[in-house]
């Protein structure tokens, strides 16, 4: 974990809100385990005072890219930045995924709207190469399915709206395809939180291992302010741990939905 | 040229600490910023015994300012000693534990173990936390509860003890002066203040635990102002706290009469924060030709001018 003033090498709306960000960050670049983020200050946001987090999508020998999509004051200002303009960025942060090897589950990925990016990197890094579920509200909402595709990934795609590929939620999918075969899988999943709770109940259901990526708020995105907690299952009860920290990812079946989130 | 105060009987290098509970137990931010560089390392509320906090949302985001709910979530204070002490007590600069409770008797009993560790550097007192032996209003803003707490701390302790008050009261200094009486050796001021934020699509407050209290640079002038009226009362230090972002924010604090000051909210969005501050008094020093830092506390120049 560094704090790094990076360098924007590109900004650029991908499809809808959707913006692609690629930045000089030669410290963190490197470090970055799939499922990690970044935590990110944006200069222009002057009496909005936290930092923003983004999963680190992709990244190179010195640079890192982020998928965002524009939802509020933070990611607006981020829209407007140019080439060349800096932002200080706090990361590798947080606990990411296990890596699929070849001895390993096969990989089911399951993503929501920007939760894509940050499964992108586990399939990029995966020795196996599995299916991709990717839902979303709409067409214009699913992103990189190309680039899954070139990593040699069977891409599934469902909408709400049914303007791409089936018409429903993702776990749709998901659960016929666990029907067909579960044992010997394991999800991987990143999304809105409603998503998780029910991809994680499908892998109870299926007798199948799941790793979560919890999208909580957070503030410090360093495990000092006990903003982000997560109640989890211990073996006399239950305790919070922090997404910034323990998590974002954690073990779906140690993840105590009933406290709620 | 100084940097170096007093609080107590404990010498700071420099002026500068951290606000409890905005910097873990100090390890969390150990990879970011050499800690050796600061005045002290403040600590997170500790409690006889582990508590778990409020629900979540936590904290959320208002103009120039933060709200908080935390709930004063910890490992109490047996787990804080084999956990966090190893590595505090490691340190080249002292540790002050802020603590808490809901009777007298449980601030006793946290300060008597603390008081055991050998190289502790203070113990700070949060007195705004409800007494849940009477009628549940905060023990900072009972002139009463106040002197209890701090005597019986007192007596419970030779470290150097600081009384951390709330800022929730109609003037400050009864409280400032009820807490030196009472023994401690220092003030901070000032704590959160009480706030609250609502969703007005939903009409949800914006906390789980429905109120919270505001910090960061929103509160400054709020806490300047306890500051410059409660230097004016005691005699013993205070350490300023309050939305400080920069070295000119920290000085506010000192000119209106702070021996030192804590960095809060700001460490969670720039953690370096607190060594800039170090930087840059010493350069504030530098350019205004002043030797010893002490020789600037309280020193603001008030020229009232007749106003018919
Ligand atoms: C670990 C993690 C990884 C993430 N990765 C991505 C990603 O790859 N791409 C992407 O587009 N988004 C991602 N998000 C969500 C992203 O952080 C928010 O969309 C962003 O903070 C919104 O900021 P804003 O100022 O535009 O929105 P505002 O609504 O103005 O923000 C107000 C406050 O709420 C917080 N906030 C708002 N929405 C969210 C949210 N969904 N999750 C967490 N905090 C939120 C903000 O950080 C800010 O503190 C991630 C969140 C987390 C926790
Ligand atoms: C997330 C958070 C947690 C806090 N926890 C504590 C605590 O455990 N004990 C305490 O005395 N004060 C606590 N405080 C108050 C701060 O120490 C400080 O007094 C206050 O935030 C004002 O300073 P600032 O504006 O620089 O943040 C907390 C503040 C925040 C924002
Ligand atoms: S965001 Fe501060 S502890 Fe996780």
């Amino acid at each position: 974990m560094v704090e790094q003033t990076a360098t924007i090498i590109s900004n650029r709306c991908e499809t809808g809100l959707y913006f692609r960000l690629v930045l000089h960050a030669p410290a963190i670049a490197p470090n970055v385990q799939p499922g990690q983020f970044v935590h990110i200050r944006i200069p222009s946001l002057k009496d909005a005072l936290l930092r923003r987090p983004f999963s680190v999508f992709d990244t190179g020998q010195e640079t890192i890219s982020i998928l965002y999509k524009v939802v509020g004051k933070g990611t607006v200002a981020l829209a407007r930045m140019r080439e060349n303009e800096d932002l200080s960025l706090l990361g590798p942060l947080g606990h990411g995924f296990t890596i699929p090897t070849a001895n390993s589950e096969f990989p089911l990925l399951v993503a929501g709207g920007y939760g894509m990016a940050a499964l992108y990197l586990l399939a990029k890094q995966s020795t196996q190469k599995g299916i991709v579920f990717a839902g979303a509200r709409e067409r214009n909402d699913i992103l990189c399915e190309a680039e899954f595709r070139a990593l040699g990934w069977d891409v599934r795609v469902a909408t709400e709206d049914g303007s791409y590929g089936e018409r429903g939620l993702v776990t749709q999918p998901l659960r016929t395809e666990l029907e067909r075969q579960a044992e010997g899988r394991k999800l991987f999943a990143c999304g809105p939180t409603p998503m998780l709770e029910a991809v994680s109940k499908l892998a109870e259901e299926f007798g199948v291992g799941a790793e979560v990526s919890l999208d909580q708020h957070l503030c410090c995105g360093v495990g000092a302010c006990l903003t982000c907690v997560v109640p989890v299952k211990t073996s006399d009860g239950w305790e919070y741990q922090r997404a910034c920290t323990e998590g974002p990812v954690f073990d779906a079946r140690k993840i105590l939905w009933e406290a709620g989130l | 040229m100084n940097l170096s105060v007093k609080i107590g009987r404990l010498t700071l290098q420099n002026p500068v600490t951290v606000a409890s509970g905005t910097f873990g137990y100090g390890a969390e931010y150990a990879r970011l910023i050499d800690l050796n560089q600061l005045g002290a390392v403040t600590v997170k509320g500790i409690r006889v015994c582990p508590v778990r906090g409020n629900p979540t949302p936590r904290t959320f985001e208002v103009t120039s300012g933060l709200l908080n709910a935390i709930g004063l979530q910890g490992p109490g204070v047996d787990a804080f000693i084999k956990k966090y002490w190893p590595f505090l007590r490691e340190l080249k600069v002292p540790t002050i534990v802020n603590i808490w409770g809901t009777t007298v008797d449980e601030y006793v009993e946290v300060t008597r173990r603390l008081s055991e560790l050998e190289g502790l550097g203070a113990i700070e007192i949060n007195v705004s936390c409800p007494n849940v032996n009477g009628d549940g209003t905060a023990f900072g803003t009972d002139l009463n509860l106040l002197g209890e707490i701090v005597s019986a701390c007192r007596r419970a302790t030779s470290l150097t003890l600081i009384t951390k008050l709330s800022p929730n009261v109609s003037s400050i200094v009864p409280y400032a002066k009820a807490a030196e009486q009472a023994g401690s050796d220092a003030l901070s001021i000032m704590n959160s203040y009480p706030a609250m934020a609502i969703d007005p699509e939903t009409r949800r407050p914006r906390l789980g635990n429905v109120t919270g209290g505001l910090s960061g640079p929103c509160i400054k002038p709020i806490a300047v102002k306890l500051v410059f009226d409660a230097a004016r009362a005691v005699r013993i230090p205070i350490i300023g706290i309050g939305g400080i972002q920069d070295a000119s924010d920290a000085l506010e604090f000192i000119i209106a009469g702070a021996t030192a000051v804590a960095i809060g909210t700001a460490n969670f969005y720039e953690p370096q924060t607190a060594l800039r501050v170090v930087e840059g008094l010493r350069e504030y020093l530098k350019n205004h030709q002043i030797e010893d830092i002490n020789d600037l506390i309280g020193s603001v120049r008030i020229e009232r001018k007749s106003s018919c």
